[in-house]
């Protein structure tokens, strides 16, 4: 299944790295992956998501807090979270393009002469429906943020 | 006094204690170069190959505790501590790489003898660091040592870019009192709850069984784990990096578990009905088929990196802590408990353990055995070679069958005395590492048991034993062959041995030690081994290199049968299962 994993980092160089690195060296996959400092910028929010069995999330998790940078790990899909995720679409002018993506928060940044800026955001799952529902011919460019993430409730990650 | 970044490093070293930086010059190593000629605190060891360097650094560290360290240059420098990185990072060795980089401004360039250390090495280390600022390398040395000693300990690399160590910039030597990670604090402590049930499903069992292994050496936990016994009286089975925590000559030891391991280790880990894990990882060498390994068992696993547990095979009371601290609260918890250990069930059970070692068990007492062959078996080598050294030398050895009959046939009764790689299984380990451990014990016997395969994989390292007076001693069993390579073949490719012999064009060991200015010494035949290896000891200053040509027949056995095996599934000799 899918897990979305969360990370507090030491923003230090080679620390993203690290965990890029080690998503490979144990032979999982990276599905999606969100990073930018946050607070006072000394460390960075990662938002990691990857397909495994329950098993496995124990075992990546483990081995993601082994990093000497990692300040904390924690498996949302653990428990109740939020999950959104971001896009950017440049397409040919599009009634249908333009509906599906106002379902998902969209607004319009651009219009050209031959084609449209938009922006949208839901969570990754509306996310993969609505491109889905993109026919090819029309769409020019797309952009994910991949997902990010919080534990719901009171429950949160910091140090 | 102001310092440049060098001598900031070396004082750095100084005040973490280091006597011995093993290493190899080159340019971007230079400046440090400078400063290690300045200074009396740390004696540095020219290695004739940077794999050398890292390996006696290890060795080194696996039989002091203390880290070692090693400095090598940028680029092909670099590259050449790879191996030793990753030997160190698979057995959990506490071990400094310094590497000289190039300038800061060329990073990034391809200029000369520039390579990625920190990206090359990253999946080997346990962290690393780049000096960005030279002020910073005192407080990075002590983080280094740190993350490096603690914890489920490793090998720490530092980059230093060379205008980082700029003899003409001076600065403050400055570092805080003590290191403070927020995003690294080991667990030292193990849950007292986790303790609680461990205590309780170990005094209920009947058929317990405690399986050490090279954790405990490193946690320095090895009383605590004879006290531990002292209460249960369980049979006890050693991991090849575990050898000696527990004593080998102890009547509850079964010997090493595992691919090679005794017939009744194997046998009481398939059978038991609680394990006790301790600071042992459950190793694809050991489980044979997870899931087939031991059906009944509940597993009691101690280790400080959690990890480790659960990874393989499920752990029903894990146990996450230092070894020592966790053993000290289990042996608390056992003495204060109101249950009492079944010794009736676990006395039948050590004499179920003693009937499979009379069954299978191996003989140590081949070399009292009279044979019509004037073949020399390579076990007898060993085990000469255990009644010659009294049992007492410091042993490190290569990779393969040698590895193997060493680990059989000498009976380590302490712990950090057996000292090989065990994770990587790295050729080229044992001399350097015996360079390693004899300069941390120079009046102790450090032998180095090697094969001819091995042995040419860091040679060079002879002449390095010849410049700082290193009489170690080396037994090259020599079956003229890659010998594990090709039992393997034996066994499962029709005796098709590929790549695997060379005997037309192996050296003359003989003359190619006297040539490095040591001694050699060729034995072929039986009635002759004993002798050399006597006279060889005898010379106590001198490095002996003792070529024994073996019975290129001999296999390892027991050997644990995969696919599809458990560890009751087991090659006894040739072509026979149990």
């Amino acid at each position: 299944m899918k897990r979305i994993i969360s990370i507090l980092i030491e923003n230090k160089p080679g620390a993203l790295a690290r965990v890029v690195g080690l998503f490979h060296q144990r032979g999982y996959n990276i599905e999606t992956l969100n990073v930018g400092p946050v607070f006072d910028g000394s460390y960075s929010r990662m938002t990691v998501t990857t397909r495994d069995s329950e098993n496995d999330v124990e075992q990546i998790t483990k081995q993601i807090n082994k990093i000497i940078d990692v300040i904390k790990v924690s498996d949302l899909t653990d428990g109740e979270h939020h999950e959104y995720e971001f896009i950017l679409v440049k397409f040919k002018h599009n009634e249908k393009i333009q509906k599906i993506l106002k379902k998902l928060n969209g607004k319009i940044h651009e219009k050209y002469k031959h084609a449209i800026v938009m922006s949208a955001w839901g969570t990754s799952s509306d996310i993969e429906i609505a491109i889905k529902g993109i026919r090819k011919a029309n769409l020019l460019e797309i952009v994910r943020s991949g997902s990010i993430g919080l534990h719901d409730g009171e429950k949160v990650l910091k140090i | 006094m102001k310092l440049s970044g060098g001598d900031l490093l070396l004082r750095a070293l100084k005040e973490e204690g280091v006597k011995f930086i093993f290493g190899y010059p080159g340019g971007a190593a230079l400046h440090i170069y400078d400063s290690i000629f300045k200074q009396k605190a740390c004696d540095h060891i020219l290695v004739r190959h940077e794999q050398g360097a890292t390996h006696a650094a290890d060795g080194y560290s696996r039989a002091t505790g203390k880290p070692g360290v090693a400095l090598v240059t940028s680029g092909p420098g670099a590259t050449n501590a790879i191996t030793g990185l990753a030997t160190a990072y698979m057995d959990s060795i506490p071990l400094i790489v310094i590497s000289g980089q190039v300038q800061s401004h060329l990073i990034g360039t391809d200029s000369f003898q520039e390579t990625d250390m920190i990206g090359i090495s990253r999946p080997i280390v346990k962290h690393s660091f780049i000096v960005q600022n030279t002020k910073d390398i005192p407080r990075i040395i002590q983080e280094a040592f740190h993350i490096a000693t603690t914890g489920r300990p490793g090998p720490v690399v530092i980059d230093i870019p060379k205008d980082k160590t700029d003899p003409t910039k001076l600065y403050e030597y400055k570092k805080p009192k003590e290191v403070s990670l927020r995003s690294y604090q080991p667990r030292i402590l193990p849950h007292p709850g986790q303790i609680k049930k461990a205590c309780k499903n170990i005094l209920s069992a009947e058929r317990l069984v405690i399986y050490a292994g090279g954790g405990v050496i490193l946690g320095n936990a090895h009383k605590e784990l004879i006290a531990l016994n002292k209460l249960l009286k369980a049979p006890v089975t050693n991991t090849l990096m575990g050898l000696g925590v527990y004593p080998a000559r102890d009547k509850y030891f079964m010997g090493m578990l595992g691919m090679h391991g005794t017939y009744q280790a194997n046998m009481a880990m398939h059978n038991a009905d609680v394990i006790i894990a301790v600071g042992a990882r459950f190793d694809d060498r050991i489980t044979n088929t997870p899931s087939l390994f031991a059906p009944n068992a509940r597993i009691v696993h101690i280790d400080v990196d959690p990890a480790s547990i659960s990874k393989i095979i499920n752990a029903d009371i894990p146990i996450v802590g230092q070894v020592k601290e966790s053993l000290n609260a289990l042996i608390k918890e056992i003495k204060r408990s109101k249950i009492k250990i079944d010794t009736e069930a676990l006395e039948s059970w050590n004499k179920q353990v003693a009937q499979w070692r009379e069954k299978h068990g191996l003989d140590h007492d081949l070399y009292l055995q009279e044979t019509k062959s004037e073949m020399i078996l390579p076990q007898v080598v060993v085990q000469e070679l255990y009644h010659v050294t009294n049992g007492n030398a410091w042993v490190t050895s290569d990779v393969g069958q040698h590895q193997m009959f060493v680990a059989q046939y000498y009976h380590f009764n302490k712990p950090r005395r057996w000292v090989n790689s065990g994770g990587l299984g790295t050729m080229g380990f044992g001399l350097p590492a015996a360079m390693g451990v004899k300069l941390a014990y120079p009046k102790d016997e450090v032998v180095c048991v090697t094969g001819e395969g091995s042995i040419q994989m860091c040679i060079q390292e002879l002449s390095t034993c010849l410049q700082y007076n290193l009489p170690i001693k080396i037994i090259n069993i020599n079956n003229e062959a890659l010998g594990m390579v090709r039992q393997w073949q034996d066994m499962n490719y029709g005796g098709r041995h590929s790549a695997s012999t060379y005997s037309d064009s192996l050296p003359d060991f003989v003359k190619l030690t006297e040539s490095y200015g040591h001694i050699g010494m060729k034995v072929t035949k039986k009635v002759d081994l004993k002798k050399t290896l006597e006279k060889a000891f005898s010379l106590k200053d001198r490095l002996v290199f003792v070529d024994v040509y073996v019975d290129p027949n001999e296999h390892v056995y027991p050997m644990l049968v995969a696919p599809n095996g458990s560890m009751k599934d087991m090659w006894i000799k040739k072509n026979v299962k149990a």
